[in-house]
């Protein structure tokens, strides 16, 4: 008799695939988590919008237009979202740009750097709108988990995988949690 | 004609087909195809659409944080980051000698990062589309697709880059973001246990890396013949090479040859890559397009990468990936080969090289013992290259006289292919796309073509864009967070 498998999604918001990696930092897990789940929206995978799901991991904070539309999408789909490492917790090093005026910093590395041909502010309407801040997906929707970490270890994200998977309330002792 | 599909006339006519997100490559980025009432395709384009503005908020820190921070560019390679920024950075301090133990303890972490990125690249990313064929059903379409079936190709593929990871872990603390390399040196040596646990499994991931390149080699070489000229287009190649010519992933002088194979740029000092390299800033990518200075953005660019590297360097100095090299050229038949699938082979071939390279370097007794710092008379500038997993990575800092930088270079690996990717992708666009009814397993060929030089698109999101359209964010509860408009 085989149960239904839970289904996960995972995406990379403004994040640098660190979280992701960690993720795969599993190693051989990989192979008993394939076991268990299947996988739905990923950079793992061809799928490319979130169908309904048991768990979605978000790494990376929200930048642009296109984040909180995909964030939303996860929120939707996922009975539970967890927020994966210190970009999706709280914004992250991205985040560093928040004091610093959006407009200028374009001009700075497009059209006034040495070294430009045509320079130019890309302006295109098939790039996402830029948010004049970044913020932490908390703020956009309901987070059900947070782990935190830059990037979370590949043990941490385990323990808390397999928590969940088994029914557990997810719990990272000392020393698997941990912030930097 | 390399740019005949870059910008359609009459857009507004022309029916879209959105890519959204490339799926199988680290970052993000979607493609963008205008249709005709045929179907023929009248407009191609990769589009990066992200940006995180590393190049601007780095300014004003103090400059040894940055090894640091550069590496949250990218978790795919921020060894990559951490030791061009590091090498960069070498120059500001004046030290003119980094130790030999520092170099060697560098150069294992970042063999060890090459061995994991292109195991990851090969195994989880690309080998579902060879193994299985660019339009099989997407369901099986990825890594655990290939765990079903292959069983062994995946586990040797997971235990690959594991072992990278702990390559990395031993000499940086962490297997992602870590510390290690600081400027003027690095900050520990090799633990003994660490060593000896290492090298107890070097040899099995040697064996298991040569296996890998006679399955990439398989696989090309039983491709179907009108797969071999896919997404195929002629280019000018760029790496950096050691002064004796032998491939060197850490350090070594810039190189160019033209299409033929001949050599156009030898011996360029790192610190002048501004004298050779200019870029274009295009309104519709956050990417921008480097070319040499002495050509124009037409004719001027080039492809980095694998299938650059080893047709750039004149030999690889380790004995197995040598003789993989020569097979390789053969292949080409005294032609530089061109076939963008060649990356894969090629990605291989230099996997095999870096197993050999760390299997080595643990030998090593210098890694255990030795100084590990050095340092001069500061000054002001330093330019850091090094050979990233995807290709040529340049980092550029001048700092104040408060040690603060102020002012910050990247040209990311996969900006340097820019042109060549989206060049790839019109070629298949034209070839495969154009007139036919699109399916998903058609489109899959535009990424199948684009996971071939391996982009990494958080490299290559590190400058900020603008803002084309206007939104409103609002918070859960409703209330307004942000309320955007369209900016110049
Ligand atoms: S938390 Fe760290 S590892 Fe994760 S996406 Fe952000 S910078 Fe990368």
């Amino acid at each position: 008799m085989s149960k239904p498998r839970l289904r996960i999604a995972t995406t990379s918001l403004a994040g640098c695939f660190g979280c992701h990696m960690s993720f795969l930092d599993i190693d051989e897990h990989f192979f008993e988590l394939a076991g268990l789940v299947e996988f739905d929206r990923s950079p793992l995978t061809d799928i490319k919008h979130c169908g309904p799901c048991d768990i979605g991991l978000i790494e990376g904070g929200v930048c642009n237009a296109e984040n909180v539309h995909v964030l939303r999408e996860f929120r939707r789909n996922c009975k539970t979202l967890i927020a994966v490492g210190a970009c999706a917790v709280n914004g992250g090093l991205p985040a560093q740009r928040n004091h610093l005026d959006l407009e200028a910093c374009l001009r700075e590395v497009y059209q006034f750097r040495e070294g430009l041909t045509d320079p130019c502010v890309p302006n295109d309407p098939d790039l996402p709108l830029l948010l004049d801040k970044v913020h932490p997906i908390h703020e956009i929707v309901r987070v059900d988990y947070f782990i935190p970490g830059c990037p979370p270890s590949g043990e941490a994200i385990w323990k808390f995988l397999s928590d969940l998977l088994a029914g557990r309330t997810p719990r990272l002792p000392q020393g698997l949690l941990h912030f930097d | 004609m390399s740019d005949a599909l870059e910008t359609a006339s009459n857009r507004e006519n022309l029916k879209k087909v959105v890519i959204d997100p490339v799926s199988r490559v680290e970052g993000h980025g979607k493609v963008t195809l205008l249709l005709d009432e045929h179907d023929e395709v009248r407009e191609a384009r990769l589009h990066i659409v992200e940006f995180r503005g590393f190049e601007v908020f780095i300014q004003g820190r103090p400059y040894w944080e940055v090894p640091v921070m550069v590496q949250r560019l990218c978790g795919i390679c921020p060894v990559s980051h951490h030791l061009a920024a590091a090498k960069a950075l070498d120059h500001v301090v004046g030290a003119a000698q980094v130790p030999v133990s520092a170099v060697k303890m560098r150069r294992l972490m970042h063999y060890g990062q090459i061995l994991q990125s292109h195991a990851l690249h090969f195994f989880h990313l690309s080998s579902p589309d060879l193994l299985f064929g660019f339009d099989s059903e997407v369901a099986r379409r990825n890594i655990v697709g290939v765990a079903a079936e292959y069983p062994e190709v995946a586990r040797q593929g997971v235990l690959l880059r594991k072992f990278g990871q702990q390559i990395i872990e031993a000499t940086a603390g962490k297997r992602i973001h870590g510390t290690g390399a600081i400027p003027g040196g690095m900050n520990r040596h090799l633990a003994r246990e660490d060593r000896d646990r290492l090298r107890a499994q070097a040899d099995q991931m040697v064996s298991w890396s040569w296996e890998a390149v006679a399955l990439a080699r398989r696989l090309h070489q039983g491709m179907a013949p009108d797969y071999r000229d896919f997404g195929l287009f002629r280019s000018r190649m760029m790496s950096i090479v050691r002064a004796d010519g032998a491939m060197d992933l850490y350090d070594g002088q810039l190189r160019f040859r033209d299409a033929n194979g001949n050599i156009l740029l030898d011996g360029v000092p790192d610190q002048e890559y501004m004298n050779v390299i200019s870029e274009q800033v295009r309104p519709w990518s956050y990417m921008k397009f480097p070319y040499m200075r002495d050509s124009d953005p037409e004719t001027g660019w080039y492809k980095v990468g694998p299938l650059a590297r080893v047709q750039n360097c004149d030999f690889i100095p380790s004995p197995l990936a040598e003789a993989e090299r020569r097979a390789f050229i053969a292949e080409g038949g005294g032609e530089p080969v061109h076939e963008t699938l060649a990356y894969h082979w090629t990605r291989m071939i230099e996997m095999l090289h870096a197993a050999e390279v760390v299997r080595d370097l643990l030998d090593d007794p210098e890694l255990l013992a030795g100084d590990l710092v050095a340092t001069g008379s500061h000054r002001r500038e330093g330019v850091g290259v090094i050979e990233a997993p995807r290709g040529t990575l340049i980092h550029h800092y001048q700092v104040d006289e408060n040690d603060l930088v102020s002012m910050c270079n990247l040209i990311v690996s996969t900006t340097h292919n820019n042109q060549a990717m989206n060049t790839a992708i019109r070629a298949v666009a034209r070839r495969y796309l154009s007139g036919r009814k699109l399916t998903e397993g058609l489109l899959n060929h535009i990424e199948v073509a684009i996971r071939a030089f391996d982009p990494c698109l958080s490299c290559a999101t590190h400058a900020l864009g603008q803002m084309p359209l206007a939104v409103e964010l609002q918070a859960p509860d409703g209330t307004l967070l942000e309320s955007l408009h369209s900016g110049a």
